[in-house]
């Protein structure tokens, strides 16, 4: 199981990427596998929409499960990932590519410090997984 | 043991034994933990009867209905009589069928699920949808669900619905028993009875969810919604349909028409009258919201083997993964009256179910003919195009012409008055392939007697 | 070789059952209005009834073999109901005929209700629910429209243990309520702590499933209820495991407010491959002015000697209709004939056994399958699907080898509070050599687990079809076949 040491991570399991004030937002490898096989992505939010941290903005499913995928800090959506809907095994394959979920404003970059770097991340992962 | 009824097929030993191999010295012994002075309580119920003695007993209550197998009737309302083919009830009566669950294991409960993969491609085939769920409870809640399934599509923005009058009244009734919990404007039921289905466009504004009409409507009119599935797409809402499966024999189809979603009854496919139920609720829609779709949906795939097998799929949709995040909380769909619409239709197939739709529209229509040329007695809507059932305007009260007919033995048509202020003297006949030309014969001869007295 | 599609059976122009030509003289047809095809099948009688046949055979029904499927009660639907439903005077019987014709009709119903009050202990019952998932909405409006009517528009939560069925939160929902998950303590039981600190003034009603989906019956039922009746609140039970409760113990002397039954479980009326069901809802006292309606009741007590005569009755302040006409009448008559037959004496050995047999599968497989609740149990009981000591065997695959052995799988990963859940309810009408089989195929197969994973990854191996391939099924998805080719 991979946790790039470049991304903050959420207690939700999600990643972000930040370069600059732009930055990216996925699911982690972690949430794929415990989802399994995904089959549908559903966007909540559209380009120009702001949204908070902790607000639901997408719907993974896989076959037995879905899961709402949360902003992990308050941002203004800048693009989302319409390539998933036709291929959302993606998320499965490469979480941390080629299968990020949106392009995002941050509002208030130091929220971003408030996220786990990968080492603690990781280890939450573990606890969970008793 | 002494009761009667038993299908505990345990022996002493048997009992005495596993009692031992559970740790408890007797039957009572398994229910400490309920409340001492709960347990046990003594139930006040009949004598049990053995099974001879209880068909015995149902036969005789059977035998206290009247019913429209002894007595001519023109009852339909949304319950219609017709001829049920001999190999319907004969599958039906499979256990293999009547004693599964809903099919949670595919490898072993591929019957169930291809039956009812096979009845989806039906009520596609009928309605001209793209996808059709594996049944709901009746054409009332099918209804209903169709203005939950609006209010998922439009993620519930769009509060307001509107209900066609010419909608069964039941159907409404079930609409606004669901809605309580919502904040729905319901309105357009108390619109002009006399009015085309256009005049609905008027109420349709951006504010606008779905828009709902039956087809034929509750007085058997057939309308072209085209035109108001067009005006409805235009502001951005939803048209629903409910429809009458048997007409579909023989009109375009909903889809045709531009529906976004198809709702009905599916009792006239070979299900019984059975005094209201178990029916069958029809529910289908186009490809884009297949996702919001209620319910139970079978899709094709392989199995480990490479072989075609079906399964359930999209159930991310439902109850128990979604649970309160599900827009229904409907389990179970109505698997056997599926399998009896799934048996029928194939049985008779593209010219038996033709047949039997032309046949109703011919009959209705000699019926309708000759009442409207009885003195006193005048149609509705005459000039409306119908398909089995008619508004029959007498020049007595429908509640006392109805307590007439019967005492020459014929169940009259639904009294209209009952629902619709504007339709006194209204009765709402329905005349199918199995009332034969003597019996309208007789009902006309009938309604000329009565109403003179 | 599978069995073809229905629409790969016929050919052009074969009919299966011809009707009669009308006796009546042809109305011109409505041209505008015409379709242009009707792309049904084309196949004979003989060919469709072969062909329903097979499918058939392809299933696992009670009438074939053990069908232990936790919550769903799977017991013996005796064919004597099948009968009975299908006598003419019922079958015929129009749902709108004058009530003078339909007094037989009428009258199972009535004596249908007055047998379920007596029962579950409540005051008034309604048929009307067409499955438990209704029974459960028709409870949750009454709950609502009954702080509704006493002028409490606060109360806007309703709190469901973590142990519940799906549809209890999904009926919240739709109810327009919040749901408030009350988590449940190391014995199985709600937690009290956690209930007492959600019974405040905004609480609606509780909705609790008792025996709980662990199949344990609730310790402190009667704490729990006053706890939410301290607060205002109403409790609705989930009757889904009456099964165990007949002539055992009554919902409505615990204090229950409402209760919906799923004639399809407890009172054997057939599943039907998932459906028909039928879920009347029961009601104390206070909310008997809301039942959905109409309800049959008597309209003309009976004069001496004669019988009295039954109509439809509306409550005062009903929540409304919940379907057309009148509820699955069809269920009503076999769930009155198997009462009939029963009596009050063979409906509580009919939740003794179900209860024994339960306790004696438990018992039977415990030292083999973690069973995280080790209490005396109801009608069913909860193991985990899996072991420390074989990772990689999860319950899925426990479930798929029971076919082998030619059982139907309990129901797996529910309750969700359980690891690998596997849930298993045997009811009262199997007998001892079946129970006998069930363990010994168990406990085979606990054993493999450990000695020949594989075995159980690959498994079922015996039935005509394998796994099937749901992710491809919910990816390329195709929900009817192609019937224009």
């Amino acid at each position: 199981m991979k946790f790039p040491p470049d991304l903050r991570y959420s207690q939700n399991d999600e990643w972000i990427r930040v370069e600059g004030d732009a930055a990216s937002v996925g699911l982690t490898d972690y949430a794929q596998d415990q989802l399994s096989d995904i089959v549908y992505v559903d966007y909540s939010a559209t380009p120009g929409t702001k949204v908070s941290k902790g607000s639901g903005f997408a719907t993974v499913e896989s076959v037995k499960a879905a899961a709402d995928v949360y902003m992990p800090v308050d941002g203004e959506i800048v693009e989302v990932n319409k390539a998933l809907q036709q291929k959302p095994d993606t998320l499965n394959s490469d979480p941390f590519g080629e299968a990020w979920l949106a392009k995002i404003k941050v509002t208030d970059a130091s929220q971003v410090a408030g996220l786990m770097d990968a080492t603690a991340y990781e280890k939450f992962c573990q606890e969970r997984h008793s | 043991m002494s009761y009667a009824g038993s299908f505990i097929p345990h022996t002493e030993a048997e009992r005495e034994e596993m009692l031992k191999a559970a740790g408890a010295g007797s039957l009572s012994d398994l229910f400490m933990d309920v409340p001492a002075k709960h347990r046990f309580p003594k139930l006040n119920l009949p004598e049990p009867l053995t099974e001879m003695e209880a068909r015995g007993e149902l036969e005789s209550i059977s035998a206290a209905n009247e019913s429209t197998n002894e007595v001519l009737s023109f009852l339909g309302a949304g319950a219609y009589s017709h001829y049920v083919p001999a190999g319907v009830d004969t599958i039906l009566r499979r256990g293999e069928y009547y004693t599964a669950y809903t099919p949670y294991q595919p490898e072993i409960s591929q019957g169930t699920l291809q039956a009812i993969f096979e009845y989806q491609s039906l009520i596609v085939a009928l309605t001209g949808m793209d996808a059709s769920n594996a049944s709901h409870y009746d054409g009332a809640t099918a209804l209903a669900e169709a203005i939950n399934m609006s209010r998922v599509i439009h993620r519930g923005e769009r509060r307001k619905v509107i209900l066609s009058p010419g909608l069964n009244p039941q159907y409404r009734a079930t609409v606004h028993t669901y809605e309580q919990g919502f904040d729905t404007t319901l309105v357009g039921e108390d619109s002009d009875l006399n009015a085309a289905p256009d005049a609905l466009i008027e109420l349709i504004d951006e504010q606008t969810g779905i828009v709902c009409v039956a087809y034929p409507d509750f007085f058997g009119r057939i309308y072209d919604y085209s035109n108001l599935a067009a005006a409805a797409h235009a502001k951005g809402a939803l048209l629903a349909i409910s429809v009458n499966p048997t007409a579909l024999g023989l009109l375009k189809t909903p889809g045709e028409m531009g529906a976004d979603i198809v709702t009905g009854e599916g009792q006239p496919l070979g299900i019984p009258l059975s005094f209201g139920g178990p029916y069958l609720g029809i529910l289908a829609t186009k490809q884009d919201y297949v996702r919001s779709l209620a319910g139970r949906l079978v899709g094709e795939t392989v199995d480990s083997k490479g072989q075609r097998g079906y399964v359930l799929t999209l159930s991310t949709r439902e109850q128990h993964i979604k649970r309160e995040r599900a827009s229904s909380n409907i389990c179970t769909n109505q698997g056997l009256m599926m399998l009896a619409a799934t048996v029928y239709l194939s049985l008779l197939g593209k010219q038996g179910l033709k047949q039997v739709a032309e046949s109703c529209y011919h009959k209705a229509h000699y019926a309708a003919d000759a009442i409207g040329k009885l003195k006193g007695y005048k149609l509705k809507f005459p000039d409306i195009p119908f398909f089995h059932e008619f508004i029959m305007e007498s020049p007595l009260a429908a509640a006392e012409l109805n307590r007439r007919l019967l005492e020459h033995g014929i169940i009259g048509g639904y009294d209209l008055s009952l629902d619709y202020a504007a339709l006194k003297n209204c009765s709402l006949l329905a005349v199918t392939e199995v009332t034969s030309k003597e019996e309208v014969d007789f009902l006309v001869e009938t309604l000329a007697e009565v109403s003179r007295g | 070789m599978v069995e073809p599609l229905i629409y790969d059976l016929g050919a052009p122009g074969r009919r299966g059952v011809a009707f009669p030509e009308p006796d009546v003289p042809l109305a011109d047809l409505p041209a505008a209005h015409l379709r242009s095809e009707l792309p049904l099948p084309e196949v004979g009688e003989l060919e469709a009834l072969r062909h329903f046949t097979r499918l058939s055979q392809l299933n696992h029904s009670i009438l074939t073999g053990f069908y232990p499927l936790g919550s769903c009660t799977m017991k013996y639907n005796p064919v004597i109901n099948e009968d009975t439903a299908r006598f003419a005077g019922f079958a015929h019987a129009h749902p709108l005929q004058p009530i003078e014709m339909v007094q037989g009709s009428l009258a199972i119903m009535y004596h249908l209700q007055e047998w379920l009050k007596e029962i579950s202990s409540f005051a008034a019952v309604s048929l009307q629910p067409a499955a438990g998932a209704q029974g459960e909405l028709a409870g949750v409006m009454m709950i609502r429209a009954y702080h509704a009517d006493r002028g409490d528009s606060k109360r806007n939560k309703i709190l469901i243990p973590d142990s519940a069925h799906g549809t209890n939160p999904a009926t919240s929902s739709m109810s327009g309520y919040r749901v408030v998950e009350i988590k449940s303590d190391p014995r199985g039981n709600v937690d009290l702590e956690a209930l007492k600190s959600e019974c405040d003034e905004t609480l609606a009603g509780l909705m609790l499933t008792n025996p709980n989906t662990l199949g344990l019956f609730e310790e402190h039922v009667e704490q729990v209820i006053a706890a939410v009746h301290g607060a205002g609140g109403l409790v609705y039970g989930d009757g889904a495991n009456m099964n165990a409760l007949l002539g055992i113990c009554r919902p409505g002397d615990l204090g229950f407010d409402v209760l919906h039954i799923n004639l399809h479980k407890t009172f054997t009326t057939p599943h039907g491959g998932g459906g028909p069901g039928s879920g009347p809802v029961c009601v104390a006292e206070h909310l008997v002015d809301f039942l959905p309606g109409p309800i049959s009741g008597v309209v003309i007590e009976p004069t001496e000697g004669d019988a009295p005569v039954y109509g439809w009755v509306m409550p005062k302040k009903s929540i409304g209709r919940l379907k057309a006409f009148h509820g699955q009448f069809g269920m009503h008559v076999r769930a009155f004939t198997y009462i009939l037959m029963q009596g009050a004496e063979g409906l509580r050995a009919v939740s003794e056994y179900a209860v024994l047999n339960a306790n004696y599968l438990k018992e039977k497989l415990k030292g083999f399958y973690h069973l995280p609740y080790d209490r005396t149990c109801m009608h069913e009981m909860v193991l985990e699907g899996r072991w420390p000591d074989a990772p990689g065997v999860r319950a899925l695959d426990i479930a798929k080898r029971l076919m082998d052995f030619g059982f139907h799988p309990p129901t797996n990963y529910f309750p969700l509070i359980v690891h690998d859940a596997l849930m298993i309810e045997p009811t009262e009408t199997e007998d001892k050599a079946t129970l006998d089989a069930f363990v010994a195929a168990m406990l085979q197969i606990a054993e493999e687990a450990h000695s020949n994973p594989e075995l159980l990854h690959g498994a079922p191996h015996t039935t005509k079809y394998g796994r099937m391939d749901e992710v491809r099924a919910a990816r390329q998805l195709v929900l009817c076949c192609d019937f224009r080719s």
